[in-house]
């Protein structure tokens, strides 16, 4: 037993797998810095509820239900675009309105095991599809928010100042909301989407507290998201029981260790 | 030009000029569409009517009071880097728009949630500077800064304007700073709108069409 955790130990799937998650933490904690600083805070979980409908259609249609979830995600992603450019009212608005109804239809047409599934992540091994996928869109992830942090920096402060300084602002915030989704569905098969979406908020939630410039609060964030990520894994281990939860615990713990220190301002 | 937002004419039939390197005021009461007019002239906005800008023109922008959070880990580095890397402008460009300005270095360290008034409005202008612009907008740059820094944010803008030729186009509450530095005002009101140069513009009888009340205004005589 306590060889298991012994590195040298370790074998090749293993430690593929702990290097995968630690991508999609990075992705995570990146993602997680913008949409904490834009004020989404409440939207990523209702945004992962979308998944459900998209796990049964995709059953229905005896595909593998994570990509039924991700088409779904990134379909999300494009409504909440649209509808917000044309009504101009808050993104979490739209998103909890949208998301509430899809997981009331996700329910319906979804059984209670594979919900479960879905909501908080399934042990076993992945698939090579499932295995490469995570590492692809993780890059894209963060390939995008590295390379667009200025254009983002610029949009958040104002999308007025953003539009005189040749920021396309329309194709960033799609670009923005797709890589978010994409996010939510990387951590499906792991973390299910409910915990994802803790993954993306809690840490960069932390590293807020305590940043006072934009290279510590992406440093910080994704150190928390890798570090709550390997600690919750190798408790899950210890303990037998699926990762999701007691990484979303872990980070958590932080999050409220981390109230305990007041701003200075 | 016109703009309708929500089925309602913000602004309607306003027709106005401004010559290269002069300075344009935008007056009139809170409603009147000041804020509109510049959010379309930078194309934020549709509009009706047309917009014709000269081929060279780059359009710098400073919004009104922006409401940031005290939190917010940005800070002014963060911010012109931004901006600097957008429009790959150098560090020297850095230095001097903060020198335009009078912006210390050492300022660009605060979190921009934390800083005053006055500061974050030079650093939003400093900010539009790294973009090499040679008209500059902006949306009551003094609001929120206490007198002394709304002389010398005042005096900024008109160095800008001065210095490197620059076309300006500022909405402002102040009518000593219009008649102080603006070639041409436009006033925009419940009755229509009206435009030309401050001292042919602004009689009590227009600022009262403008405003709906008498304005009591003193003009100083400057030298």
């Amino acid at each position: 037993m306590a060889s298991r955790w012994d590195f040298m130990s370790i074998s090749t799937p293993e430690l593929g797998s702990l290097a995968l998650s630690a991508l999609m933490a990075v992705a995570a904690g990146l993602i997680g810095s913008f949409a904490v600083m834009r004020r989404m805070v409440l939207a990523a979980d209702p945004m992962s509820h979308i998944a459900l409908p998209g796990i049964g259609i995709a059953l229905i249609l005896g595909v593998n239900p994570f990509w039924g979830a991700l088409a779904l995600l990134l379909l999300g992603a494009v409504l909440i675009w649209a509808v917000e450019r044309r009504m101009r009212i808050a993104t979490e608005t739209v998103i909890g309105v949208t998301f509430a109804v899809a997981l009331a239809v996700g329910s319906i047409i979804t059984t209670g095991e594979e919900l479960i599934d879905a909501l908080l992540g399934r042990p076993g091994t992945l698939t090579w599809r499932e295995a490469g996928f995570g590492i692809v869109g993780s890059l894209i992830v963060i390939a995008f928010v590295l390379r667009r942090r200025n254009a983002l920096v610029v949009r958040l402060v104002s999308p007025e100042i953003a539009l005189t300084s040749a920021v396309d602002v329309a194709r960033l915030d799609l670009q923005f909301l797709l890589a978010f989704a994409l996010t939510i569905g990387l951590g499906l098969r792991f973390l299910g989407v409910l915990l994802m979406g803790s993954l993306i908020i809690i840490p960069a939630a932390i590293a807020r507290r305590f940043a006072r410039g934009l290279g510590t609060m992406l440093t910080l964030s994704v150190a928390v998201a890798v570090g709550a990520t390997a600690a919750g894994t190798y408790a899950a281990s210890l303990a037998g029981r699926p990762s999701g939860p007691f990484i979303v615990m872990v980070a958590g713990g932080l999050f409220f260790l981390s109230l305990l220190r007041r701003r200075e301002t | 030009m016109g703009v309708r937002l929500g089925g309602t004419d913000v602004i309607q039939d306003v027709t106005f000029a401004v010559p290269r390197a002069t300075c344009l005021a935008v007056i009139g009461p809170n409603g009147a569409g000041k804020t509109v007019l510049l959010r379309a002239l930078i194309g934020a906005l549709p509009h009706t009517g047309t917009v014709a800008w000269a081929a060279d023109t780059v359009l710098g922008y400073v919004p009104q009071k922006l409401d940031i959070e005290r939190d917010l880990p940005l800070n002014g580095h963060d911010f012109l880097r931004a901006r600097a890397a957008l429009a790959g402008s150098s560090g020297s460009m850095q230095a001097e728009a903060l020198r335009s300005v009078g912006l210390a270095e050492k300022v660009l360290s605060t979190p921009i949630g934390n800083m005053s008034g006055g500061q974050f409005q030079r650093l939003l202008i400093a900010f539009a500077l790294l973009g090499r612009p040679n008209v500059l907008l902006l949306d009551e740059p003094a609001a929120g800064v206490d007198a002394p820094g709304q002389a010398q944010l005042n005096e900024v803008i008109h160095g800008l304007q001065e210095t490197r030729a620059m076309t300006v186009l500022l909405v402002s509450h102040d009518l000593s700073v219009v008649y102080r530095y603006a070639d041409y005002v436009l006033c925009l009101g419940q009755h229509g709108a009206c435009f030309g140069p401050p001292r042919s513009a602004l009689t009590p009888e227009t600022l009262y069409e403008v405003y709906g009340q008498p304005v009591g205004f003193h003009v100083h005589q400057h030298s």
